[in-house]
């Protein structure tokens, strides 16, 4: 009985399938529309029409489309993405050499958002249409509203140019200088975050505390501390760890943004590199690569949330 | 005991009651909003200078009587830069909505109508670009069109389509069992009448308002484009492309991407507050 429960971790990732093929066809159809033809862009000054029909016998682009996007897909299961123009190497080991500070960033600013978001949201619902409440919800209002590149750009000014703390962009070498540099960005991402997750937070642990187990702990003389920490909080925080999957794509959008603002060697800044280089190659790999880590986070949250509430039931 | 309230009890009162139905969010939005849209419009008279004069002996001169938000690096007064921003912005905010509107609303509405295997087709396509990070598809779309306003519109159309097809295929999904379809089929009326004249009006409801938090989201987006230098082009005032602007200056002359900001945090925050408002009453009424 307990083991139906989780027959679908076996076959929920047989239902991504076709939306991996699907991101396949979107990133193919993408770097088909790039203007210009492929083999001639290749060649360069040296095309000449012999050379040209040769390229393009050679890297198959006299076949049909569709026989074009197999080879496409061929690839892409060898891990091949192709090269970049710039950086003349492979873009699978170029986007992975710059995973590390965009999953440092991401995780970072994730695990900060909650640090500011849970007090918040717990000292909202307790003052329920009070002044208290009231504030923190003109802080999600503007968190909502406020531009990502210049609310770092305002913590800057704060925090590097006035008091001096913080580095003003780049990314370290040793651990703790790394951590140090990645403090600014992940607040920037964490204040816009934590925003969204408040107003969800707020209205779950409400929801929670009318729940009936709840009032049956307080009547078994509960303290109210004990019944926030053991009985609201853990049930309220399903639908948020729900939220953070559900918005890991803005997140990521964040992380581009965020990353050019700081000078990150991340996948985003790669990303917008690779745009101005017009290094179509990048530009689709980073593509894919995020979409693909974007399903998987919602992936795991899916089992996440079977995990930690029994009465999910996914078809 | 039945005295009548203090004055200011009543007061207290009534703007409680007036914030618990959403009324002063939906005001405050609508001031906000109403504003910038007349800053926009007025620009040409309200603005002290020129957006493009450039003046070389004014280069960063910090925030005076004479110019209130200071001046840039090549000496162009902030505060005009700013105004005149607000018709780039708002215009930003405004077609950025509508085109992803007009076309998800169509592929939403003839999806849900239609049903069967195209419906199934939309809604893998859906799935499939939903599962980009928004701004990513946006950026990848917008490298092969080169950078401008309009590769931003296109972009914008392309991946935010998806919202606004989801709320109107669930809308006709359930209204195309409703008994006023089938009265209007009965009628002998076409499909297409059906689905426009009788069907798509009573679902747009819930998109219309949905348009109005979007614009926040539109807004920031084409200024985080702009900002990553891909949408408006210089010199061409838009608050985000003045920020990019003011950074290389942050440590010397903090007015110049400091006030372009504040000016897209207000409008953003007219949106969300106009938003917030009108769902609210019109949650009530419903």
């Amino acid at each position: 009985m307990n083991l139906a429960r989780y027959r679908f971790v076996l076959i929920r990732p047989l239902q991504l399938l076709p939306v991996l093929l699907g991101i396949s066809i979107i990133t193919f159809v993408l770097v088909r529309s790039i203007p210009g033809d492929p083999a001639r862009v290749l060649l360069g000054a040296r095309s000449t029409p012999d050379a040209i029909q040769k390229i393009r016998a050679q890297f198959g682009l006299d076949e049909p489309i569709w026989v074009q996007y197999l080879y496409f897909l061929k690839n892409l299961l060898n891990g091949d993405l192709g090269k970049s123009l710039l950086y003349k190497i492979d873009a699978l080991p170029l986007i992975a050499s710059r995973i590390e500070p965009t999953l440092m960033l991401v995780l970072g600013s994730v695990l900060l958002a909650l640090l500011i978001a849970v007090p918040l949201a717990i000292l909202a619902a307790r003052n329920k249409g009070g002044w208290t409440d009231n504030l923190i919800r003109l802080f999600t209002t503007a968190g909502l509203g406020l531009p990502a590149f210049w609310l770092g750009l305002m913590l800057i000014l704060l925090f590097s140019v006035h008091w001096g703390l913080f580095p003003v962009s780049g990314y370290g070498r040793t651990w703790a200088d790394k951590m140090h540099h990645l403090v600014l960005p992940c607040l920037t991402i964490a204040l816009a975050l934590s925003a969204v997750l408040v107003r969800n937070l707020r209205a779950s642990i409400l929801l929670e505390m009318q729940a009936d187990h709840v009032t049956a702990a307080r009547a078994r003389g509960l303290g109210e501390g004990a019944l926030l920490r053991r009985h609201i909080l853990p049930n309220s925080m399903v639908p948020t760890i729900n939220l953070l999957a559900v918005n890991i794509g803005w997140l990521i959008s964040g992380t581009v943004v965020i990353e050019s603002l700081f000078s990150l060697p991340g996948i985003g800044q790669l990303l917008v590199r690779g745009i101005f280089t017009r290094d179509y190659m990048v530009v689709q790999g980073v593509a894919m690569v995020l979409a693909c880590a974007t399903v998987a986070v919602n992936f795991i949250a899916d089992v996440a949330t079977t995990a930690l509430d029994p009465r999910v039931k996914i078809q | 005991m039945s005295h009548s309230p203090s004055p200011t009890l009543s007061l207290r009162w009534r703007l409680g009651w007036n914030l618990r139905n959403g009324r002063l969010t939906l005001y405050c939005g609508l001031a906000i909003v109403l504003g910038w849209c007349l800053l926009a419009l007025c620009a040409p008279w309200i603005a002290p200078f020129d957006p493009l004069m450039q003046n070389g002996e004014l280069r960063l001169a910090a925030p005076s009587l004479a110019h209130p938000f200071g001046t840039d690096n090549f000496g162009r007064d902030v505060l005009s830069r700013v105004i005149w921003g607000a018709r780039t912005d708002l215009q930003m905010a405004l077609i950025g909505v509508i085109f992803p509107f007009l076309l998800g609303t169509c592929i939403g509405a003839i999806s849900g109508y239609i049903g069967g295997l195209l419906d199934n087709a939309c809604m893998r396509l859906i799935d499939i670009v939903l599962a980009f990070p928004f701004l990513v598809l946006m950026l990848a779309i917008m490298a092969i069109l080169g950078p401008g306003l309009g590769s931003f519109y296109i972009a914008m159309a392309l991946v935010g389509w998806v919202s606004y097809a989801r709320l109107i295929r669930s809308q006709i999904l359930v209204l195309k069992e409703s008994d006023f379809a089938l009265a209007a089929r009965s009628l002998g009326f076409s499909h297409r009448r059906t689905l426009f004249g009788h069907l798509l009006p009573n679902a747009l409801f819930g998109s219309v308002v949905f348009c109005m938090s979007d614009a926040v989201l539109v807004l920031l987006n084409g200024a985080a484009v702009s900002y990553l230098g891909l949408g408006v082009q210089p010199p061409t005032p838009e608050w985000g492309s003045m920020v990019a602007e003011g950074q290389s200056f942050i440590t010397s002359a903090w007015w110049i991407c400091t006030f372009p900001g504040l000016a897209v945090v207000t409008l953003a925050m007219g949106f969300s507050l106009l938003a917030d408002g009108v769902a609210e009453r019109l949650g009530d009424r419903s």
